[in-house]
């Protein structure tokens, strides 16, 4: 019998909260994240995507300037966020030993690689900051997590795009599972609102260009979505040993029931159109946690708000929960706060966790005219979630033909 | 050409900025490793930010001797001179 790992601690930080408690509230009222961009690389560039959901509490305000200077904005993301589930975990004494770190992103360091290659090209490698390889790394916030709590069971980077953050969630309870570890931090971390990946995305035709509009640019599974909004930020989890949580008397927020990863292998960007690799996915989690269709009250979607990414996933929620498939409550949350890549699967963790404890579901904005071909319970207005024992399940997907599901169960 | 002062208080500024020490805490007789905790890869950019508000060149072998803020104070006034 696999030992049962919890979750004791939660953290986030979002375009729409610097903290969990922000961040549920604003996902239960329904607040966009996505704002028209002040820089002047926006027109400098001549960028065809203006707008972004930011993190609305800027790092700095919350770590000192000294400890953010040795950390790319993606670092400094995951340290408040793992500092919040540190603390909401009440830990107060552990063996250091046996706490293990699993912090994902996307991309890692690009504005710091993309600084110090300016630097270089304008002063000289003498005037590149020598810090610059620690900051750009992508281990970068698994990294800094790991010395900022003295975690000494290893810290981990797992990396599969914007899988990533549910692929940490995944590593985590493996470890724990294992042996390896009695608790993880785990999460996912990303910063990439920078011109290049804009101009990159955009390349790919990835992003929402309703620059007029940008409050209602992240649409998920409504008829007029044309792309996904870049967001930034960070959320991160507390998973703990069962036994090693009752020890303490901790408060228990779910049970982390099961995890899966698969691969597509179809496509480098596109995703299986009949989200095959979705749905073996999402079937490995519910059985990785001995859960049936019939116990899944809420799914947390990938939904990124492209044309062609929600529909596969429509198709594998379909092959794997069956004719249950139309009772379940789903939400979009990026449709609020964008797509935070390599974060996206750890704050949507956060949210699925929440979601469970609080029995509620977050809402989805801006669907006015639902795609007939997705014709999924979309929650619009925030739903109370039913009494009794229920699991919720949250995707990701990224490219390279990642699929990552957690499978969260109430205690 | 700045005074001894002016190049103390100008690295007491860059130290500050690096590692958040108060600026008054940079003295001349204070090691830059035992008294002030800087770690080599802080020392090396308190280096770098010294050469541009300085205009001096100060090469790598170089930094090893330069044990205490008094050492960097008279190396930069050197070769400013």
């Amino acid at each position: 019998m696999a030992r049962k790992v919890v979750i004791t601690g939660l953290g986030a930080t979002t375009p729409i909260g610097g903290d969990v408690p922000t961040m549920w509230k604003n996902a239960l009222k329904g607040v966009s994240g996505a704002h028209t961009l002040e820089d002047d690389w926006v027109a400098k560039y001549e960028l065809p995507v203006h707008f972004a959901a930011r993190a609305s509490t800027p790092a700095l305000d919350v770590l000192t300037r000294v400890e953010a200077k040795r950390m790319d904005p993606s670092t400094q993301f995951a340290v408040v966020a793992s500092r919040e589930a540190w603390a909401d975990s009440g830990i107060t004494e552990i063996d250091h030993d046996r706490l293990a770190v699993a912090f994902a992103t996307g991309i890692g360091g690009v504005w710091t690689l993309l600084d110090a290659w300016d630097t270089l090209r304008e002063k000289g490698p003498r005037r590149v900051l020598p810090m610059t390889v620690p900051m750009l790394m992508p281990n970068g916030p698994a990294a800094a997590v790991s010395l900022d709590l003295g975690a000494r069971a290893g810290a981990h980077t797992p990396v599969s795009a914007c899988a990533s953050g549910t692929e940490a969630v995944h590593v985590g309870l493996d470890l724990i599972r294992a042996g390896k570890a009695d608790v993880v931090v785990c999460g996912g971390a990303e910063a990439a609102i920078h011109p290049m990946p804009i101009a990159a995305f955009a390349s790919m035709q990835a992003l929402s260009r309703r620059n007029d509009d940008p409050e209602h640019a992240s649409r998920p599974y409504d008829r007029d979505r044309d792309g996904f909004v870049m967001g930034e930020g960070a959320g991160a989890l507390v998973l703990e040993a069962e036994e090693h949580a009752l020890a303490r008397g901790a408060r228990i927020y779910a049970e982390l029931a099961g995890t899966s990863v698969t691969a597509d292998a179809y496509h480098i960007t596109a995703p299986d159109p009949q989200g095959l690799g979705a749905t073996r996915a999402l079937k490995a989690a519910m059985f990785d946690g001995r859960i049936q269709p019939e116990d899944i009250v809420h799914v947390n979607a990938h939904a990124t708000s492209t044309p062609v990414g929600d529909k596969p996933e429509y198709a594998a929620l379909k092959a794997a929960l069956g004719k249950h498939v139309d009772s379940v409550a789903v939400s979009a949350t990026k449709s609020q706060m964008g797509h935070l890549l390599g974060a996206s699967g750890a704050v949507e963790a956060v949210l699925t966790v929440m979601a469970i404890y609080d029995r509620k579901a977050p809402v989805t904005i801006n669907l006015e005219n639902q795609d007939p071909e997705i014709p999924l319970d979309v929650v619009t207005t925030a739903r109370d979630l039913p009494a009794g024992s229920i699991a919720a399940l949250s995707n990701s997907f990224g490219f390279g033909g990642h699929n990552a599901v957690i499978a969260v169960r109430s205690v | 050409m700045a005074s001894n002062e002016e190049i103390l208080a100008g690295l007491a500024e860059i130290v500050n900025e690096e590692t958040g020490l108060a600026a008054e805490a940079v003295e001349m007789d204070k090691s830059f490793t035992e008294d002030l905790d800087i770690d080599s890869i802080s020392m090396m950019t308190i280096v770098v930010n010294a050469e541009e508000k300085f205009g001096v060149r100060i090469p790598d072998e170089e930094v090893k001797n330069l044990k205490t803020v008094g050492d960097a104070v008279s190396f930069i006034a050197n070769a400013q001179a």
